[in-house]
C-alpha cells in the first residue's frame, strides 16, 4: 500500500523555538529547549548527584554499575510442575528473578473445583489451592537465592503466607525472603478487576500484611502500586503517576494508623510504572519517571517528615504492557519492545517487564518471552547503556519535561483530593469513568489516523494469512489440578483446617492483624477458597461498577 | 413504511477475567453509531448473560474475551441460546483470539469474530448490515 506524501512544496518558514507541536500524548512541545526553560534550576537541589536527594538522577550512587535492573518476565503457566519447570528454564537463561503469574481463580479466591472457575483453571497464569502447589512450584529453587514478584492483589495475603510456609519447609528463613507481593486493590476497582472484598477491609487486609512484613521480612515488598493497569485503560502518563502515588499514600496512612512511623513502613512499599504502553512516548516517559523520584522523596520529606533516605527512594519496576502490540506486523512490536525497554533503563528503572510481540495473538509463547528477555540483556551486557548513571540528566529538554511533569502530577494529585481522595473517586466510579472516555478518545484517534501505528493506520501490508505459532495451555490441567485438590484435601487433618478457619472468622470479626491466621490455616493446607469464603462472611463482597 | 428501530447491544464480560477498556470502549463507539448499549460489567456468567439479553430483548450480544477461553464460555452459550430458542440473536466476540480459533467459533454459530487489529467502524459496519429491522 502506499503512503500518500504531498510533493508540492510548502513555503520557507522561520524555524521559531516557541512553535508548538502536540506530542501524541497531547503534550505541547518546542522546537528546542535552552537554559531559559528551566528558571530556577540548581543542579543541587533540582537533580542532586545519583543516589542523593531528591533522586531525579536514580536512587543508587552506582546505580546500574553497582547492579543491572533485575529482568524478570511474566510467566507462570497451568500447573505447579509446568511453572516449576518453565522457571528453572528462565533461570537458566540467566534471568535474575521470577515474576509468577497466577490464574484467575486464584486471584479471585475460588478453588480449582469451583464451578465459576472451570473454564479460567491455570489459563493465564498458575493454579495455587492450597500449600502443597507453592511447595512443589519451587521444588529444588532455594527461596533464599532468589527474588519472586507476584501478581497478586485481593489474596496476596494467602499467597504471602504460602511462600513463607513453603521458605520454612525448605529450611529458609522468612526474613531471608525477598520479592514483591502486588498488594494493590485500588487499582483493580478502576482497572484490573480481581476485587473480591468491600474497598475498607480490602484496605485494612494489606495493612495486616504491610504490618507482617515490618515485623517479619524487612526486605520483602510488601506492595506494588501499580500505575500500568490504569494506564493500559485510559490513564494519561501524569495520571499514571498520580493515582498510584495517592494509592500508595492510602496504604501508608493505613499502617501509621497503627502507631507506625513513616520510615517503618515508607521503604517496603515499591512502585509498578509504565514505560511503553499505548501511549509511549520516549521522552516524556523517561522524564515522567524521573519526576516521580524527585516529588516521591519531597512527598516523604516535607509532608511525612521522613528521616529516612531509603523511605524517601522511589523503588519502582517498569513494565511496558501488551496494549501497545499490535497484531499488524507482529515482528515490529520487537521494536517497540525494545524503545520501551530503552526508556525504562535511561530513567533508571530497578527492574524490568516486557510485553512480548506476539501479545495480540495468545498467551506469549517461549520464543516471544525469550525474545523480550533478550532485548533487556542486548541493553543491559552489549550496547554501553548502563555504563553511566541519569545519562540524559542535563538536557535541556528532558529537564524541561522533568519540571513540567513534577508540577502536573502535583496538580493531579491535588485534584482528586479536593475531590475526597483516592479511595472516594474510586467507589464512586469517577475515576472508572475518566478512564473509560480517555480510552475511547485515544482509541477514535488512531482510527482517525490522527495518532499515528505504523503496520496499522500507516505504511501498512497485506498479511491476510499470517499466523504465529501460538502458546497452548495443557487441556489436562483442570482435571489434573482437581484431583491434586481432592487428594490434599483427603491427607490434611480436618479438624485442623476447621479451628484455623475458625480463628481467622472471628479474628476477622475483631479487626485484629490476620496475618498469624492465614499462616496457620494455610499450614493446615486450608485451600484459598476456604480461607476467602471465611472471609466473605465477614466482609461481604465488592459491588461491580459497569460505567462506560 | 415503518420507522426504522434502534439497534440494541448487550455487551458482555464472561468470565472471571476483569480487563474490560476495550468492552467499554467498544460500548461506547457501538453508543456513537446510535445503538442502544447495556454493558454488564465483569465477571459474568453465560446464564447471567442470557437472562439480562432476553430482559432487554437485545438484538446482538457482544462478548468480550481476552483471557483464552472463548472456546469453552461461546459453546456453553450458545447451546443455551439454542435451547432458549434466540435464534435472531447476533453473537459476536471481541479479544484476543488466535485465528485458528475462528472458525471453531463460527461454526458454533458466532457470527463474526473481531481480533485486536478491528476498529470500532469495523464492528458498527458489520452490525448494521447485519441486524434484521
Amino acid at each position: 500500500m502506499v503512503d500518500d506524501k504531498k510533493t508540492e512544496k510548502k513555503p520557507k518558514r522561520v524555524a521559531v523555538k516557541q512553535d508548538l507541536r502536540e506530542t501524541n500524548t497531547g503534550a505541547k512541545v518546542q522546537l528546542y529547549y535552552d537554559p531559559t526553560d528551566l528558571p530556577g534550576f540548581a543542579y543541587e537541589t533540582s537533580l542532586g548527584n545519583p543516589g542523593q536527594y531528591p533522586y531525579a538522577r536514580g536512587i543508587y550512587p552506582s546505580m546500574y554499575r553497582g547492579r543491572l535492573w533485575t529482568m524478570r518476565q511474566y510467566a507462570g503457566f497451568s500447573t505447579s510442575e509446568n511453572t516449576n519447570s518453565r522457571f528453572k528454564f528462565l533461570l537458566n537463561q540467566g534471568q535474575t528473578g521470577l515474576s509468577l503469574a497466577l490464574d484467575l481463580p486464584t486471584q479471585l479466591g475460588l478453588d480449582s473445583d469451583d464451578p465459576l472457575a472451570r473454564d479460567d483453571v491455570g489459563k493465564l497464569g498458575v493454579a495455587i489451592d492450597t500449600l502443597k502447589d507453592m511447595e512443589e512450584m519451587f521444588d529444588g529453587i532455594p527461596l533464599d537465592k532468589i527474588s519472586t514478584s507476584f501478581t497478586i492483589n485481593s489474596t496476596a495475603s494467602i499467597i504471602l503466607a504460602m511462600y513463607v510456609a513453603a521458605a520454612e519447609k525448605q529450611g529458609v528463613n522468612p526474613s531471608d525472603l525477598r520479592g514483591t507481593i502486588q498488594n494493590d486493590i485500588i487499582k483493580e476497582y478502576i482497572a484490573r478487576g480481581t476485587y473480591i472484598f468491600p474497598p475498607e477491609p480490602s484496605i485494612r487486609l494489606i495493612g495486616d500484611t504491610i504490618e507482617y512484613c515490618v515485623k517479619n521480612i524487612p526486605s520483602f515488598n510488601s506492595v506494588s502500586v501499580s500505575g500500568t493497569h490504569i494506564c493500559e485503560c485510559g490513564a494519561t502518563p501524569t495520571q499514571g503517576i498520580a493515582y498510584p502515588f495517592l494509592t500508595g499514600i492510602a496504604y501508608i496512612q493505613e499502617v501509621l494508623r497503627r502507631g507506625y512511623g513513616i520510615d517503618d513502613v515508607a521503604s517496603l512499599l515499591s512502585f509498578h510504572l509504565i514505560a511503553g504502553g499505548v501511549q509511549f512516548n520516549f521522552f516524556q516517559d523517561i522524564a515522567k519517571l524521573r519526576a516521580a523520584r524527585r516529588l516521591w522523596a519531597k512527598i516523604m520529606r516535607e509532608r511525612f517528615h521522613s528521616q529516612s533516605e531509603k523511605s524517601m527512594q522511589l523503588k519502582f519496576s517498569t513494565g511496558g504492557m501488551g496494549g501497545g502490540m499490535t497484531e499488524q506486523q507482529p515482528l515490529n512490536n520487537i521494536a517497540r519492545i525494545s524503545f520501551y525497554a530503552l526508556a525504562a533503563a535511561l530513567a533508571g528503572s530497578q527492574s524490568m517487564n516486557l510485553p512480548c510481540f506476539d501479545e495480540a495473538y495468545a498467551i506469549p509463547t517461549d520464543e516471544a518471552i525469550r525474545t523480550s528477555l533478550r532485548i533487556q540483556q542486548i541493553i543491559g551486557y552489549e550496547i554501553g547503556v548502563p555504563d553511566v548513571a541519569d545519562p540524559l540528566g542535563g538536557s535541556y529538554y528532558v529537564e524541561a519535561l522533568t519540571d513540567a511533569f513534577e508540577k502536573e502530577i502535583t496538580g493531579e494529585m491535588e485534584r482528586i483530593d479536593a475531590m475526597g481522595g483516592i479511595l472516594r473517586c474510586v467507589e464512586d466510579g469517577t475515576i472508572q469513568r475518566q478512564l473509560a472516555e480517555q480510552a475511547y478518545r485515544v482509541q477514535k484517534k488512531f482510527e482517525s489516523g490522527e495518532l499515528v501505528k505504523v503496520g496499522v493506520n500507516r505504511f501498512r501490508i497485506d498479511e491476510e494469512d499470517r499466523e504465529l505459532e501460538v502458546f497452548e495451555v495443557d487441556p489436562k490441567t483442570l482435571s489434573r489440578q482437581i484431583s491434586r485438590l481432592k487428594q490434599v484435601k483427603a491427607d490434611r487433618e480436618q479438624a485442623k483446617v476447621a479451628a484455623a478457619l475458625r480463628g481467622l472468622k472471628s479474628a476477622a470479626t475483631e479487626k485484629t492483624n490476620l496475618m498469624p491466621f492465614i499462616l496457620e490455616a494455610v499450614k493446615a493446607y486450608a485451600t484459598v477458597g476456604e480461607i476467602v469464603k471465611t472471609l466473605k462472611e465477614v466482609y461481604g463482597e465488592a459491588q461491580h461498577l459497569s460505567v462506560f | 413504511m415503518a420507522e426504522k428501530r434502534t439497534i440494541r447491544v448487550l455487551i458482555a464480560k464472561p468470565g472471571l477475567d476483569g480487563h474490560d477498556k476495550g468492552a467499554k470502549v467498544v460500548a461506547r463507539g457501538l453508543k456513537d453509531a446510535g445503538m442502544e448499549v447495556i454493558y454488564t460489567g465483569i465477571r459474568q456468567t453465560n446464564d447471567a448473560i442470557l437472562r439480562t439479553a432476553i430482559q432487554e430483548s437485545v438484538d446482538v450480544i457482544g462478548l468480550s474475551i481476552l483471557s483464552g477461553t472463548h472456546l469453552s464460555i461461546c459453546e456453553e452459550l450458545m447451546e443455551k441460546m439454542r435451547k432458549e430458542n434466540l435464534r435472531d440473536v447476533l453473537v459476536l466476540v471481541g479479544g484476543i483470539i488466535p485465528k485458528k480459533d475462528v472458525g471453531r467459533l463460527k461454526e458454533m454459530g458466532i457470527a463474526e469474530v473481531f481480533r485486536p487489529s478491528s476498529t470500532l467502524s469495523d464492528i458498527s459496519r458489520f452490525i448494521q448490515s447485519s441486524v434484521s429491522m
